[in-house]
């Protein structure tokens, strides 16, 4: 049986391949840099649309960490995000016009790229809103992290996604065109985490956090994921199976240890819930192009009616990754 | 008299480069072996760069696998080449290309000056290591190994399997011990000369080529026939996580390296820019007396180990989600569940808070809400006080507490109207202390206006769930501290009981209770229990209760007023 399930598998990962070529036709170039890959370089791979303001700060966040290519699919922005991107000199990027939805919400885009450049590089896969955040981040580069990945002879490395948030309502703090967003989302929920394992793919299926908490208190399985594996030491035969949230093959998934220890990990802090989040989820709402018919943006459209405040007096306030591993969110496993 | 540095060289090669000047300069010959892998053109290139130091020679090249026999080959001709070359060298140190030298090279020479005779090399007996990975310690010495553990692992596995089968062991050569050890060691002239020499060394390396591991026993056997002098300790610091592969170094560490009064440190990290300038330029010689003290290092490295292997206890993350069994500590602190307690007496929670000084809540896992202290709708870690999303995992809800709360005990009420599921997790945790008055959920239905059929269909409904639970807590696994009295039990008695649950949850307190709850009037409940069986349902877990007014003894308290005991 074992067996048959396998090979099963197998076969998705083959279909999930398949259809990242097909969909790379969607993909026009706009710029490609990609002539200045080396070696050893860490690269960056991320789709986006209508995210101009938040560009300048993610694109420094990631240099200082040490990633040395960015590669982004443009999803038909109209704010000047592909041109402001197109500039960078370290940034290749790609546009389509076609639906999100129908690459399985970018993955297949990105599957795509991945394949024919990520081959053998530590890839991220992160979105605008989302900063990586590892053990010793502040005093160590991401190349100490993935070096030391090599030497251990880990392939993949997986990263919670922390739901950051203001204090007050989600618009009243203005972000900024270059601010670090988490000088205004800087709350986060410690320990309301629930994890399941999935079966099928080996991976855990994390859940909870504000998201759970506000908009969802009555209908809990319909939270959003949580888990992620951002880092992977590619191959051009992995797929990406559900955004980032999972691997094939399933080796890869097994970034937790099941007899007690803790493995490293990090944390992605999301920074969703700034003052563009309002509109936006509006918008999402009528494009309809997110994950089961946007349900969760139609119950974020309906909690935001009453303005909601997602801080609560048990909201911790962020301080650096020690406060995050303290909590016990994210472990330095043995990297020490 | 001066010391001579051997370096094994594969990676980093301009930090190799730049440690082998630092040591050449300050008058020590360094000879350099580079694993024959490397591309002749960055051999070339290394060459080049320290083409102006006299005293640096390259020895010739091996390839170096990991575990095989290359590395010592490689070291022993890079050995001769030093000895031969520069007979002012009395000790010869074994260094990698990714070492660095944490106090002045002064310092080393002195602390070598202070004993000339002494070979510093870690040379343990298989019986006492504890560090082999894989449980090859004494086997390494008496079973082939012809094929590479990194990449032949298949082969590897079943050879060793094979010879264990077949019953094949090897014949260690006469006057061999074996040793295990650091391969990192410093040795005298005469103990490495002695060593190379060696008549029968051609027999010994024809043993040791089949040997595993062999970086890690050659020397550390050879020298056991020749020292007059082994101090078994390596003066470079280098430390192992649990998979055997060495720590490495960044510049956060430089304050920890920098105390550790270590002669040498490896691995360092090729880009720890910071650690290369500051300890590449330190001359300034300390005290030669002062010995290393890798202490701190020790325990941060330990501590990462335990980690990684053990983890903390209750925590359930991203990277650590144990099987069930292979927790650790299904929780991570202790904590305290009463049942049936506030539903026998009057304001239970407050007076069990102000007696314990604890945290204690209502009905966690109750039907419509969870009852947190205080009646708080968000709790420690923002947990929420929604039935749903607490009973879509009604066991991390717990896990999740008990970690939130570190530091502090909690008590929460527990009965058979809430959701079960956590009875094997509480009843399999050896934190949790359960304390049962059976039956007392009927007190609630005694008191209620409440429908007579209605009242008998609902007690039978708990009755069984509390049944239920009760098997769960009578298990022969059960791993939790438990107590269990019937209602009447309890009620002969209540104080002792109650003293003794206390004094559990805060032995340094052992106060006498002076106030105690207030009972709840059970006047015609021994009635009312009558009714239900005379209704069909036979209520058992009660104990037994006479038809007649009150409370089963004479020891009832009267209502209304709480007395002192004793």
């Amino acid at each position: 049986m074992a067996f048959i399930k396998s090979y099963r598998l197998r076969l998705a990962r083959k279909r999930w391949r398949l259809r990242a070529v097909l969909k790379r036709r969607d993909l026009r170039a706009v710029v490609n840099r990609t002539d200045q890959i080396r070696r050893p370089d860490i690269l960056l791979f991320c789709t986006l649309r209508n995210e101009r303001i938040r560009l300048p700060w993610f694109l420094r966040y990631y240099r200082d960490l040490g990633v040395n290519h960015f590669f982004f699919v443009d999803n038909g922005s109209d704010d000047g995000s592909r041109e402001y991107l197109a500039e960078q000199p370290d940034a290749s990027v790609w546009t389509t016009t076609a639906s999100y939805k129908a690459a399985r919400f970018g993955v297949d885009w990105l599957n795509g790229l991945q394949m024919r450049y990520g081959h053998r590089h530590w890839t991220l896969v992160v979105d605008p809103d989302e900063f990586f955040v590892y053990p010793f981040c502040d005093t160590r580069s991401l190349r100490a992290l993935t070096d030391w990945l090599d030497a251990a002879g880990i392939r993949s490395f997986g990263a919670m996604l922390l739901d950051m948030y203001p204090k007050g309502p989600i618009g009243a703090q203005p972000y900024h065109e270059g601010q670090d967003p988490f000088e205004i989302a800087c709350w986060f929920d410690a320990g309301n985490y629930t994890i399941r394992r999935n079966a099928t793919y080996g991976n855990l299926w994390i859940q909870g956090g504000p998201r759970a908490r506000v908009f969802f208190p009555d209908d809990p399985k319909a939270a959003p994921a949580l888990n992620k594996i951002p880092l992977v030491k590619w191959h051009r035969d992995y797929a990406y199976v559900s955004s980032t949230h999972m691997l094939l093959p399933r080796g890869l998934n097994l970034v937790y240890d099941d007899r007690g220890g803790e493995k490293a990990s990090g944390c992605l802090l999301h920074a969703k819930f700034l003052h563009t989040f309002v509109t936006k989820s509006t918008e999402e709402l009528q494009r309809r192009e997110h994950y089961a018919n946007s349900a969760e943006y139609r119950a974020y459209d309906a909690g935001l009616k009453d303005n909601p405040d997602l801080w609560c007096k048990w909201s911790e306030k962020y301080i650096n990754w020690r406060q995050l591993e303290i909590l016990g969110l994210m472990s330095k496993g043995n990297w020490a | 008299m001066t010391i001579g540095f051997v370096m094994l060289c594969h990676t980093a090669l301009d930090r190799a480069a730049q440690v082998a000047r630092h040591w050449a300069t300050r008058d020590c010959p360094v000879v350099i072996h580079l694993d024959k892998r490397v591309p002749a053109r960055q051999f070339t290139k290394l060459k080049k760069a320290l083409a102006d130091l006299p005293n640096v020679d390259f020895s010739p090249r091996f390839a170096c696998e990991w575990g095989m026999w290359g590395l010592v080959a490689a070291t022993q001709t890079a050995s001769e080449l030093m000895l031969r070359r520069f007979p002012q060298v009395r000790h010869v140190y074994l260094a990698s290309g990714a070492c660095l030298p944490l106090r002045p090279v002064e310092d080393l020479r002195r602390y070598l000056d202070e004993r000339p005779t002494t070979d510093f090399i870690e040379s343990v007996t298989t019986e006492d290591v504890t560090w082999t990975v894989g449980g090859l310690d004494y086997e390494r010495f008496t079973r082939r190994f012809p094929f590479s553990w990194k990449t032949q692992r298949r082969l590897f596995d079943g050879y060793i399997a094979l010879q264990r089968r077949l019953g094949f062991t090897r014949r260690i050569p006469d006057g061999l011990d074996p040793h295990l050890g650091s391969q990192w060691w410093c040795l005298t002239r005469q103990t490495l000369s002695a060593i190379l020499e060696d008549p029968r060394r051609p027999d010994y390396d024809r043993y040791f080529r089949r040997v595993w591991i062999p970086d890690e026993s050659y020397f550390q056997t050879m020298v056991r026939r020749y020292s007059r002098n082994v101090e078994s300790r390596s003066l470079t610091l280098s430390k192992f996580d649990f998979q055997g592969k060495p720590h490495i170094f960044y510049d956060d560490h430089l304050q920890l390296l920098r105390r550790s009064d270590c002669f040498v440190a490896r691995k360092i990290w090729p880009q720890a820019d910071r650690l290369y300038k500051v300890f590449l330029s330190a001359d300034s010689a300390g005290t030669a007396a002062t010995e290393p003290n890798p202490g701190k290092i020790d325990r941060l490295f330990a501590k990462a180990v335990e980690r990684r292997t053990r983890g903390r206890a209750g925590l359930y993350m991203q990277s650590r989600f144990p099987n069930e069994n292979w927790e650790n500590g299904r929780t991570a602190a202790p904590y305290s569940v009463f049942e049936g307690f506030s539903e026998l007496f009057d304001g239970f929670e407050t007076w069990l808070a102000k007696a314990v000084g604890s945290r204690v809540h209502g009905h966690l896992y109750g039907p419509d809400r969870v009852q947190f202290a205080g009646g708080e709708t968000v709790y420690n870690g923002a947990l929420s006080d929604s039935a749903a999303l607490r009973d879509s995992n009604p066991k991390a809800f717990l896990t999740n507490l008990i970690w939130n709360t570190r530091g502090e005990r909690q008590c929460f009420q527990f009965g058979p109207a809430d959701n079960q599921d956590i009875s094997w997790l509480i009843a399999l945790d050896p934190n949790a202390q359960i304390s049962v008055i059976s039956g007392a959920w009927a007190v609630p239905l005694f008191q209620s206006n409440r429908n007579f059929s209605d009242i008998r269909k609902e007690a039978a409904r708990l009755q069984k769930i509390e049944g239920e639970h009760l098997n769960i807590l009578r298990s022969p696994w059960l791993k939790a501290r438990v107590r269990i009295w019937t209602m009447a039990e309890f009620l002969e008695n209540p104080m002792e009981p109650l003293q003794t649950v206390i004094d559990e949850i805060s032995p340094r307190g052992m106060r006498r209770l002076t106030e105690v709850p207030r009972l709840q009037d059970l006047t015609g409940f021994g009635r009312f229990l009558q009714n239900l069986k005379n209704q069909g349902m036979q209520p058992v877990l009660m104990g037994d209760f006479p038809v007649g007014d009150g409370p089963p003894d004479s020891a009832s308290p009267r209502r209304g007023k709480p007395y002192l005991v004793r």
